[in-house]
């Protein structure tokens, strides 16, 4: 048995020396293979007598597993090397930049909005539409401004030419405001009714803090026992969830405007800190001032019964704010005219990501 | 309107400062828009005397003087005034003090050589009136050294928007009555004084128009003399913003600021004949005075004698018939003109004016008797002369509106209690008067009033809108239903499925330029009034506000572009909810990975595309992929790399490609643009389906099974429909055709391209067998023949 000791030996040795996973190969076929001189030495044990064979059995088995072991053991080892030495040829060097995916935003007229359906949602506002186009009828007439109205001066409305007038000869504008959706919806809908309307509007006016084109969104309320105090709680449980903090301070003040009575224009508190108008605080506080923040009112009965309702039963309210002003006092811009450029620089700068969705659980407004 | 305190406090009487009437304006809806102090204008300026003057040495109209301030020693001034002399008092400008006609800091200096400490000060120059012959003259009286503010007893100037509801508190009367009812004062009512009237009217004044000239009442005075009217009255009109022009026109202008009531003066040598109230003729032309001549027609009320126009009713007298500092006989006409007409011609003929704001509002129509005494009265104590009696022509309205009030009504809409006695103070206060049985009789000034509401806003505002207590909205039982439509859903659906794909959202105007509106098809909405040519037609695509939009950012030096917009398209039917990206310049920038930058094509818009109206629920599977062949929009595309996506062949639901060169270049922009457009009311609204919202599913326990064919078809057949034909042809095994190649070249023949497609089958209820395979393939094979397809060997 010597010889096998001697061939087991030189085999581990060879194996132990195999620099390659073929030079390895060659010392599992030499040993192992149909020919290897560990196969020969088992195929000899069908000669032997029993006796031998029950000595020399368990000696050649020894030595398989010897030599296939380290045969294994080699194959690891010389892999795991491989491996690490291809794992160091693929080295990337990864401060090198990786491809851009594009940023993109929502515009933060949109996502006021979205913030503004949310708030009311939760006070049980629908969101309401309606023409941008419209007729003097919607636009002025039922909502108690009739034809020889200051408002309708030219230089506030846009119109069409009167050959585009409706067939009842009513004169087609761009709306001047989002309050002859109120009309509509409660033309379409009947009482009780709450809604906002948010929406493009359009007057003739141009200069650094008046665009031709803003949004306005508009508040409804029709029911039975509405009243100025519920007008007042409304709005102040609309700002503080806009503005997302407690100390907002109203102060309403009489005011006129044909489609309400009373009516009543609403200013916030706000302090000057850096240059900027922070909203919060009263009016009248140190350091603080008021500022007009939109108009309001108890629906005038005309405009209810313009919109086909029984005035002596139903009564609510409605107010009306600018959607682009509320942006701007919420999140810091100061020039309305870049709202409406398209510049993608301000877009990616004050725009908000899809994924801000104002939602109340979250808090509708963006974080930092 | 401007007034001051001091004129207030002629119908006021109140102990109240200057911030304590602020407040309270603001708080009854008179609102605030300013409180000017002089004193704080006049800081710095001082009662001094003149010690002695002596002529400058280097200058001829100059002297230079030794004044005293009050305090140390006598300073040395330079000044140009010829009245400057010794002995006098006037008004001294300290180092530091600001001019106010012209914002300059005073500053010791050198004039001519001359040391300089200050300066003696016109009246100009302190913006107390016109003059500037000379320097304020003060009386010998005047304490040496006091704040000249303190000496001059410079009243706050209140600026207060008057609501058109009000024309009531166009004059500081009204205003100061209001202010009583709110307990801030009493109010000190000027009763009209009695005119003595020596002679009949010596012309005839006569209505001939009732509707627009109701009510015409007008007397003359003779022998005045129309010189400056006197300092109070003066002081009170520049405090107003009016400049004083001559006693007569100053009087009239006082009377409309101090009660709101407009009269006119004419000069009698000026009339002829009869002055009568009468519709203008259509052409009659008048010069006003403002300088500018206006023509009329049948719906003007004018004032007219023999010759022609003197007067647009209401809104402006004519040049021709005004007061000069020659006029010596006048006719005052104070008369009721319909609000309404005033209006119409107003806004007609575009002119503004102080009368008209008032007229058009409606002045107080019970005021013809007591205003036309006021204006005499101060005529006759001014400028002297001697009064006709009145010839009234018509009346005024007289029927006071009457409302039946219910004071808990103030609570049910007002939403405060106000005791009822308090609201009838209130009323009264505001000279309503409250029966007994709580009908209520309106001044017939308050021409707002219409019914009970208006009562309300009266009570309530003067009782003080800040004691109405905030309550909660009453919360609607049950689960709350979404508040918003299934088109509202899928904007803001789709809007943040754009943003979430890397583009940025815009808002572009909603008009466009005509030039612009004709790259599109045009539109069928042009303004009649725009504010500018680049703002007239309303867009009948999104596409030219962005392409503008993106032709600026890339002026700026932006690589790429991606911009979206949702809005309207204003079409001559109506408006439609639409989504368009612009996907400009470099998709992917020159990189170390990639090369060169490669810009966007068609199939970055038809991925976009596909993936937005995937994300809108729409049934893209269903979709079919149709040249963009007809409608306003196809003209911007590139004809040849473009197309519509269609829900059955009528019914557009989107459209994408690469825009057309000359588009292009009509927006100037320079690199290739893919762009798409989602018709937003297009998309079929899912019906909300009884059940789940999904249907039941469990994924298919076999394996699914992949055979790829090739086929050779001719050129021009499009892929789309060898696709939709092998999907179509064994729909119950075949489930997706995904096209993997398509080549040209060796091999293939000419007029001919090699398409091929990896079909997926998924085996149902037992695996495919070699027959099955071979009897699908069969079938895939002879649908694709059909389509002069042939299979590659």
């Amino acid at each position: 048995m010597t010889e096998l000791t001697t061939q087991k030996d030189n085999a581990l040795a060879a194996i132990a020396a195999a620099s390659t996973l073929d030079a390895l190969d060659e010392q599992r076929v030499d040993a192992l293979g149909k020919k290897g001189w560990i196969s020969l030495a088992l195929k000899s044990l069908g000669q032997m007598h029993p006796d031998e064979r029950q000595q020399a059995a368990p000696a050649i088995q020894a030595v398989r597993a010897e030599v296939a072991d380290a045969i294994e053991a080699k194959r690891a080892a010389l892999e795991e090397e491989a491996l690490a030495v291809q794992l160091a040829k693929e080295r990337l060097d990864l401060t090198l930049p990786a491809p851009d995916a594009p940023r993109g935003t929502v515009h933060p007229v949109s996502q006021v909005m979205d913030e503004l359906a949310e708030i009311f949602a939760d006070l049980g506002f629908a969101v309401a539409t309606g023409p941008e186009i419209e007729d003097d009828w919607h636009n002025f007439t039922a909502l108690n401004m009739d034809e020889s109205h200051p408002a309708r001066a030219m230089h506030d409305t846009f119109y069409f030419p009167e050959s585009d007038n409706t067939q009842d000869g009513h004169r087609m504008l761009l709306r001047t405001h989002t309050s002859p959706v109120q009309i509509r919806s409660m033309k379409e809908q009947g009482a009780p009714i709450r809604i906002i309307a948010p929406g493009r509007v359009y007057r003739s006016d141009s200069d650094a803090t008046h665009t031709p084109m803003f949004h306005q969104v508009e508040g409804l309320v029709i029911d039975r026992d509405i009243h100025l105090g519920h007008l007042k709680w409304t709005l102040e449980t609309f700002l503080k969830a806009f503005f997302e903090r407690d100390d907002i301070v109203l102060r309403l003040r009489p005011s006129y405007f044909p489609f309400t009575e009373p009516s009543v224009e609403v200013d916030v508190g706000y302090a000057k800190e850096n240059g900027r108008r922070v909203v919060g605080g009263s009016g009248d506080d140190p350091g603080h001032d008021w500022m007009e923040l939109l108009g309001s009112g108890m629906v005038n009965r005309r405009v209810i019964e313009f919109a086909g309702l029984d005035a002596d039963q139903w009564q609510g309210f409605a107010f009306g704010v600018g959607v682009d002003r509320l942006a701007m006092l919420k999140y810091g811009m100061d020039d309305l005219r870049a709202f409406f450029d398209g510049d993608v620089r301000w877009l990616q700068h004050y725009g908000f990501s899809p994924f801000d969705q104002p939602t109340l659980s979250a808090g509708v407004g963006a974080r930092p | 309107m401007k007034f001051s305190l001091e004129w207030l406090k002629h119908f006021l009487d109140t102990q109240a400062s200057a911030a304590e009437i602020a407040a309270a304006l603001n708080a009854i809806g008179l609102e605030v828009e300013g409180v000017e102090d002089p004193a704080e204008k006049l800081a710095g300026f001082r009662v001094a005397k003149v010690l002695t003057a002596a002529p400058h040495p280097d200058a001829d109209k100059l002297q230079v003087l030794s004044v005293d301030t009050g305090e140390g020693d006598p300073l040395q001034v330079v000044c140009g005034a010829p009245n400057a002399r010794a002995g006098m008092k006037g008004v001294l400008g300290l180092p530091g003090a600001v001019v106010p006609s012209n914002g300059m800091e005073l500053r010791k200096s050198a004039i001519r050589g001359v040391e300089s400490n200050g300066m003696m000060c016109s009246t100009r120059e302190l913006e107390l009136g016109d003059d500037h012959d000379g320097i304020i003259e003060l009386p010998d009286d005047a304490p040496i050294g006091s704040s000249f503010a303190d000496y001059s007893d410079s009243s706050p100037i209140f600026d207060v928007a008057i609501t058109p509801n009000r024309p009531d508190c166009m004059g500081v009367d009204g205003i100061a009555r209001d202010l009583a009812a709110a307990g801030l004062g009493t109010y000190t009512p000027h009763p009209a004084p009695d005119v003595a009237a020596s002679y009949p009217c010596p012309i005839e004044i006569r209505t001939d128009d009732p509707e627009g000239c109701p009510a015409f009442y007008g007397r003359v005075i003779c022998g005045v003399s129309n010189g400056a009217s006197p300092e109070w009255m003066q002081q009170r009109l520049i405090a107003a913003g009016q400049r004083p022009i001559s006693a007569l026109v100053d009087i009239t202008n006082y009377v409309m600021l101090a009660f709101g009531r407009p009269a006119h003066v004419y000069d009698l040598t000026k009339l002829k004949g009869a002055v009568v109230a009468r519709r203008a003729k259509d052409g009659e032309q008048v010069l006003a005075l403002n300088e500018k001549t206006y023509t009329l027609d049948s719906s003007t009320t004018v004032i007219a004698d023999d010759a022609g126009v003197h007067d647009i009713a209401g809104i402006m007298g004519g040049e021709d018939s005004g007061v000069s500092e020659g006029t010596k006989d006048v006719l005052l006409e104070i008369a009721y003109f319909d609000p309404a007409s005033i209006g119409v011609t107003g806004r007609k003929l575009g002119l503004a004016s102080d009368a008209r704001t008032r007229f058009e509002r409606g002045v107080d129509p019970a005021f013809l008797d007591d205003g036309l005494a006021i204006l005499s009265q101060l005529i006759l104590t001014i400028c002297g002369g001697e009064a006709s009696e009145v010839v009234r022509a018509g009346a005024a309205p007289g029927v006071p509106k009457v409302v039946a009030f219910d004071p808990a009504f103030t609570a049910q809409l007002g939403g405060v209690d106000v005791p009822a006695d308090e609201q009838r103070r209130i009323l009264e206060s505001l000279d309503f008067s409250v029966g007994d049985d709580w009908r209520v009789t309106c001044p017939l000034r308050r021409h707002d009033i219409e019914g009970p509401a208006d009562l309300v806003e009266e009570v309530v505002r003067i009782y003080g809108l800040d004691r109405v207590e905030s309550v909660a909205l009453p919360r609607v039982d049950g689960v709350a239903l979404p508040t918003a439509t299934p088109q509202q859903v899928l904007e803001r659906k789709m809007r943040r499925a754009a943003a979430a794909a890397g583009l940025n959202e815009a808002i572009t105007w909603s008009f466009i330029s005509e030039k612009e509106a004709a790259q599109v098809g045009g539109g069928h909405w042009v303004l009649d009034n725009p504010i500018s040519e680049d703002l007239k037609v309303m867009r009948p695509s999104l596409l030219p506000g962005l392409l503008s939009a993106t032709r600026r950012n890339l002026d700026r030096g932006a690589q790429s572009v991606r911009l979206f917009e949702i809005g309207r398209r204003y079409l001559a039917g109506g408006e439609h909810p639409t989504l368009v990206c612009v996907l400009a310049g470099e998709r992917t920038l020159r990189s170390w990975q990639s090369g060169k930058a490669q810009g966007f094509d068609a199939f970055d818009a038809k991925s976009l595309c596909t993936s937005l109206l995937e994300a809108s629920g729409a049934p893209v599977g269903n979709l079919m992929v149709m040249p963009a062949d007809d409608g306003d929009s196809a003209q911007v595309y590139h004809p040849g790399q473009s197309a519509t996506l269609r829900l059955g062949p009528k019914n557009v639901l989107a459209s994408f490609g690469m825009v057309h060169p000359t588009t292009l270049k009509a927006f100037d922009i320079d690199v290739p643009v893919a762009v798409l457009g989602i018709h937003l009311d297009a998309i079929p609204q899912k019906k909300a389906a009884a059940g789940f919202a999904r249907a039941s599913y469990s994924p298919p326990a076999l394996q699914s099974v992949t055979r790829d064919f090739a086929f050779l078809v001719p050129t021009d057949l499009a892929a789309g429909d060898l696709l939709r034909t092998v999907k179509g042809a064994d729909k119950k095994n075949i489930v997706d055709v995904r096209l993997f190649d398509v080549f040209v070249g060796q091999g293939v023949p000419e007029g001919q391209k090699s398409l091929a497609l990896e079909v997926t089958l998924q085996p149902q209820d037992a695996s495919y067998k070699d027959a099955d395979l071979k009897a699908i393939s069969d079938v895939v094979v002879a649908a694709a023949t059909k389509l002069g397809a042939q299979l590659r060997g």
